[in-house]
């Protein structure tokens, strides 16, 4: 596989990730969309306490080339923003799992988190969509 | 739409990992694994290498070439020496632009035209249609392969592989006939990146010994491989019109504020003269201005530019510039706004970012 994905995260078609820590999700870029997009030179977060829901846009990441819109994998709160994407929006294409993270969304219901793949539908989608 | 064609480097560009895009009908690589931010920087410290075989070439030879040509560009071709190279618009008698183009004057009787890939066949049905006197037109393009050596390091890259006296071709020469790494080529001292540099066509067969001639030679130099996305950011801070944004069927020169490459006084009718002198009395209703972000933002073409909440035109090229380390934007505005403000605002997904005028271009390279 060309792209990292990693164990324990939850996936979506459009290449966000969610990783839950208890009652609060993660939320970013997986590395397939940072590959794609090319070098990120601004991202626009949402506001702490916004209201977001599950499948619709929430931040924008552009790279020279493109926009791509961000859509939540998870309905709830943001609690939390990554204030470094301001100044430093490269950070996703750098460590798109780790310091590249978006938002922290206080989940609304974590039931949702099983609407999302696991790793292996995950890399089963990209391999189909990359045929396409 | 007809299939997508490969250039000659083709090959090369996958054995380099290029990102292929379909651009204009051409597949060619839009950025390399080291990235379009990179591949700027290279360009303005180092060297880069473009494949910009998609560019068409067309031929014009006759007796009566220097006035077919002078009738047909805005530019004044008259004084221009064997061996030199001008830019010019091409104009519809409206005043709109068929094309810009770069012409090469081999000889009085001799030019070689290289003009926009997605324009060749359109540049080439209008230049037969304003055919006049001893005139043969032959479009090339399926013959030429191009390559753009451009940066700093372009001389020393270029001069070990003939023996051309590359320190005394000055910007905007060319010569033909030129032996490159054993391949005959014709070689100018030109670009579309604002910095030193080569562009360097030969016939499709011979390209790939070009390349590796270039590539073998530029190991000692710090040489990268550069893709179309670099290239539309270099032009872009270096403000060099793009056909389709700066320019089009219904932006003219002068509104892209290219008076300098239009000889409105020229003894000689060429197409859109009229029309241009009177736009040029009745004030121009958009002309091309620089912007910089002041806010954090993307401008991109299209957006809306405001001023004081009413829309004053919009942005016909934006991008981020790594070499400026800013956001930055072509625009094309109403001068009678413009021209007495400082600021204005650039409608991103409907919000409005803060924009401060800035003198184009953007960057110039330090002589």
């Amino acid at each position: 596989m060309k792209y990292k994905v990693i164990e324990g995260l939850r996936y979506t078609k459009k290449h966000e990730w969610a990783r839950q820590e208890g009652g609060v999700a993660i939320v970013g870029l997986c590395d397939y969309a940072q590959d794609k997009l090319g070098e990120i030179v601004f991202v626009e977060l949402p506001d702490v306490g916004a209201v977001v829901e599950a499948g619709k846009s929430v931040a924008v990441v552009e790279s020279v080339k493109a926009v791509a819109d961000l859509y939540s994998p998870l309905s709830g709160t943001v609690t939390e923003i990554n204030e470094v994407l301001l100044d430093q929006p490269e950070t996703i294409n750098q460590d798109p799992y780790g310091e590249g993270w978006v938002y922290k969304v206080e989940m609304a219901d974590e039931a949702e988190l099983g609407n999302l793949m696991d790793k292996a539908a995950y890399e089963e989608f990209i391999i189909k969509e990359e045929e396409e | 739409m007809s299939k997508a064609r490969k250039t000659p480097f083709y090959e090369k560009h996958l054995a380099l990992d290029g990102k292929i895009v379909d651009y204009h009908g051409w597949l060619l690589p839009v950025q390399y694994p080291k990235g379009l931010v990179e591949e700027v920087r290279d360009t303005r410290k180092r060297a880069t290498l473009f494949d910009v075989s998609h560019m068409g070439e067309i031929m014009v030879e006759g007796k009566d070439a220097e006035l077919y040509m002078q009738k047909l560009v805005t530019n004044d071709i008259t004084g221009m020496k064997d061996g030199a190279v001008i830019y010019s618009p091409v104009c519809y008698p409206d005043g709109g632009v068929v094309d810009d183009i770069l012409i090469y004057r081999i000889n009085s009787e001799s030019y070689f035209l290289v003009v926009n890939a997605a324009n060749t066949d359109k540049d080439y049905a209008w230049f037969k249609d304003n055919l006049s006197g001893a005139v043969k037109l032959n479009n090339r393009s399926p013959d030429y392969a191009q390559l753009a050596l451009q940066g700093p390091n372009s001389e020393a890259i270029l001069q070990p592989l003939t023996a051309e006296p590359l320190s005394k071709m000055n910007y905007y020469q060319f010569s033909k006939d030129v032996a490159v790494a054993g391949v005959n080529c014709l070689v100018s001292r030109t670009g579309y990146t604002g910095e030193d540099g080569f562009e360097i066509y030969c016939f499709n067969n011979d390209a790939p010994n070009l390349f590796d001639g270039l590539w073998e030679s530029g190991k000692k130099h710090d040489l990268n491989p550069a893709g179309l996305g670099a290239r539309d950011v270099l032009r872009l801070e270096a403000a060099m019109p793009l056909y389709g944004h700066e320019l089009s069927n219904e932006i003219t020169p002068l509104n892209a504020g290219l008076d300098r490459f239009v000889a409105l006084g020229k003894d000689v009718p060429f197409n859109g003269q009229e029309a241009l002198k009177q736009q040029k009395q009745n004030g121009l209703k958009h002309r091309l201005y620089g912007l910089e972000m002041l806010e954090r933002g993307m401008p991109r073409e299209g957006y809306p530019v405001q001023a004081a909440g009413s829309e004053i035109g919009w942005v016909s090229s934006g991008s981020f510039s790594p070499t400026l380390d800013k956001f930055i934007a072509m625009a094309l505005l109403d001068p009678q706004v413009a021209d007495s403000i400082k600021e204005v605002e650039i409608m991103i997904r409907n919000r409005p970012y803060r924009a401060q005028f800035t003198k184009l271009p953007f960057y110039r390279r330090k002589k």
